[in-house]
C-alpha cells in the first residue's frame, strides 16, 4: 500500500514538482502563494510541466500498444462481429487505434465499405477522442483513480449506446451514396519489428506534442485565470452544483469549442477547485473533446445533415445525462 | 515516375509534399508530383489514414509524414 501511495503522490501527482515550483514562486520570485499573481503563476508552471512530462511518457508507451492496432487490423476485427458485441468492440478499439480526426473520413469510408454497420463505426468515432488511454492516467493524476475509472466506463457506455441507437434506427440511407460506391482495395499489411515500433512511438510523441502544445498552454492559461482571477461567486452563480442548469450550460458552451483532452483537463481542474460540480466539469470536458465544429464539418462530407444532427444530439444528450449523474453521485468519488 | 500525395489538404499533406520535393531535388531526379484530394480517389488506393504516398500507383506509406531522408531511401530503393 505504501508503495502505491508513494507512486500515486510522487510519480502521478508529482508532489515534488508542486513543492519545487512553490519554492520557486515564493523564494525566487518573492510572491506569496495566496496572492493572485503567485497563485496563478504556480498553477500555470506546475500544470504545464506536469502535463508535458506525463504526456511525453504516456504517449510513448501508448503508441507502442497502438502500433498493434492499425485501422486496417481494427477493421478486420470489427468485420467478424455483429450486433451489440460489435458496438462494444468498436468502442474498445476506438481507444486503442491510433487515429487523428483528420483521418475520420477515409476511416469512415474504409469501415463502411468493409460492411461494418455505421452504428459500429459511430461507436468507434465517439469513444476514440473521448476515451484516450492517456486521459485515464491524466485524470488519475489531476483528480483521482475513482474518477478516472468512472470516466472511462461512462465514456465507453456512451459510445456503445450512441452507436447502438444509430444501428437500430437504420440510418444507412443518410450516408452519402459515394461512400458505398468507392472502390477499395485491400492494402497488404506488414508486421512491424520491435525496433520499428519503438521508432514509431518516438515519432508519435514528437507529432502529438507538436499538435497539442498550444492547446495545453491555452488550456492551462484559462485554468490559471479561473483559479485565481475570476471571483468564485461568479463561477458558482453560473456553474454551481446547486444550479440545475449548470451541466446544460457547460455542455452547450463546450460543443463548438475544439481542443483535445490535454488542453481541456486543466480547465476542468480549475473549475472543480472553484467549487463547480465534478459532473459539470466533466460534461464541459467531454463536450469540447467529443463534439466540435471542425469534426462536424469533416463528417458532413460523408453523411447527410439528418444523421449528423442525430449523432450530435445523441452525444450531447449522453454527456448531459453523465454530467448530472456525476454531480449526484460525485460525492462518492472524491 | 509519378508520385501521388493522398490527403485532403491538411497540414500534414503539405508537409509530406514539401519533403517529397526536397527528396527529389537532393537525388537529382525528375518526377511528376500529383496531389490527390478527392476522397473517392484516395479510397481507391485502400488507405485509411492520410497523408499517404503513392509511387507509380503503389502505396508506399500511409498515415505519416515521411522525412526527406526516408523518401529518398524509398525512391532510391525502387
Amino acid at each position: 500500500m505504501f508503495i502505491f501511495t508513494w507512486f500515486n503522490d510522487q510519480i502521478l501527482r508529482m508532489e515534488w514538482l508542486y513543492n519545487l515550483i512553490k519554492v520557486l514562486v515564493e523564494k525566487v520570485f518573492g510572491l506569496s502563494m495566496n496572492s493572485k499573481i503567485g497563485g496563478s503563476l504556480h498553477f500555470f508552471m506546475y500544470d504545464v510541466i506536469k502535463i508535458f512530462i506525463l504526456l511525453s511518457i504516456l504517449i510513448f508507451f501508448i503508441s507502442y500498444i497502438q502500433s498493434f492496432f492499425p485501422p486496417e487490423r481494427t477493421r478486420k476485427i470489427l468485420g467478424r462481429f455483429n450486433g451489440f458485441t460489435a458496438n462494444v468492440l468498436g468502442a474498445l478499439l476506438g481507444t486503442l487505434t491510433p487515429f487523428c480526426s483528420c483521418s475520420s473520413i477515409p476511416l469512415f469510408i474504409g469501415f463502411t465499405n468493409a460492411g461494418i454497420p455505421i452504428g459500429v463505426t459511430f461507436s468507434f468515432l465517439i469513444s476514440s477522442p473521448l476515451v484516450d488511454l492517456a486521459s485515464v492516467i491524466l485524470l488519475a493524476s489531476i483528480f483521482n483513480w475513482k474518477i478516472s475509472i468512472a470516466y472511462v466506463l461512462v465514456g465507453l457506455i456512451l459510445a456503445v449506446i450512441g452507436g447502438t441507437i444509430i444501428s437500430k434506427a437504420k440510418l444507412e440511407e443518410y450516408v452519402e451514396p459515394f461512400v458505398y460506391g468507392s472502390m477499395m482495395q485491400e492494402a497488404d499489411q506488414e508486421e512491424l519489428t520491435v525496433r520499428e515500433r519503438l521508432i514509431y512511438s518516438r515519432e508519435q510523441v514528437a507529432t502529438i506534442v507538436k499538435r497539442v502544445w498550444l492547446y495545453v498552454l491555452i488550456g492551462v492559461g484559462i485554468g490559471a485565470a479561473i483559479h485565481n482571477w475570476i471571483p468564485e461567486n461568479v463561477i458558482t452563480a453560473l456553474l454551481g452544483q446547486d444550479k440545475w442548469y449548470s451541466v446544460l450550460l457547460a455542455t452547450i458552451v463546450a460543443i463548438p469549442m475544439y481542443a483535445d483532452i490535454f488542453g481541456t483537463l486543466p480547465i476542468a481542474e480549475a473549475l472543480v477547485l472553484k467549487g463547480v460540480g465534478i459532473g459539470t466539469a466533466l460534461a464541459f470536458m467531454m463536450g469540447v473533446i467529443a463534439l466540435s465544429l471542425p469534426s462536424m464539418v469533416m463528417l458532413k462530407k460523408v453523411v447527410k445533415t439528418k444523421l449528423l444532427v442525430i449523432f450530435a444530439g445523441l452525444v450531447a444528450t449522453g454527456i448531459i445525462i453523465i454530467g448530472y449523474i456525476f454531480n449526484i453521485f460525485g460525492g462518492l468519488l472524491i | 515516375m509519378i508520385i501521388k500525395i493522398l490527403g485532403s489538404g491538411c497540414k500534414n499533406c503539405t508537409a509530406l509534399l514539401d519533403n517529397t520535393k526536397t527528396a527529389l531535388k537532393e537525388l537529382g531526379k525528375e518526377a511528376e508530383i500529383v496531389k490527390v484530394e478527392d476522397f473517392k480517389e484516395i479510397m481507391a488506393y485502400g488507405v485509411m489514414t492520410t497523408p499517404a504516398l503513392v509511387i507509380d500507383e503503389k502505396v508506399v506509406s500511409s498515415g505519416k509524414v515521411l522525412k526527406t531522408q526516408e523518401i529518398s531511401g524509398i525512391i532510391s530503393g525502387l
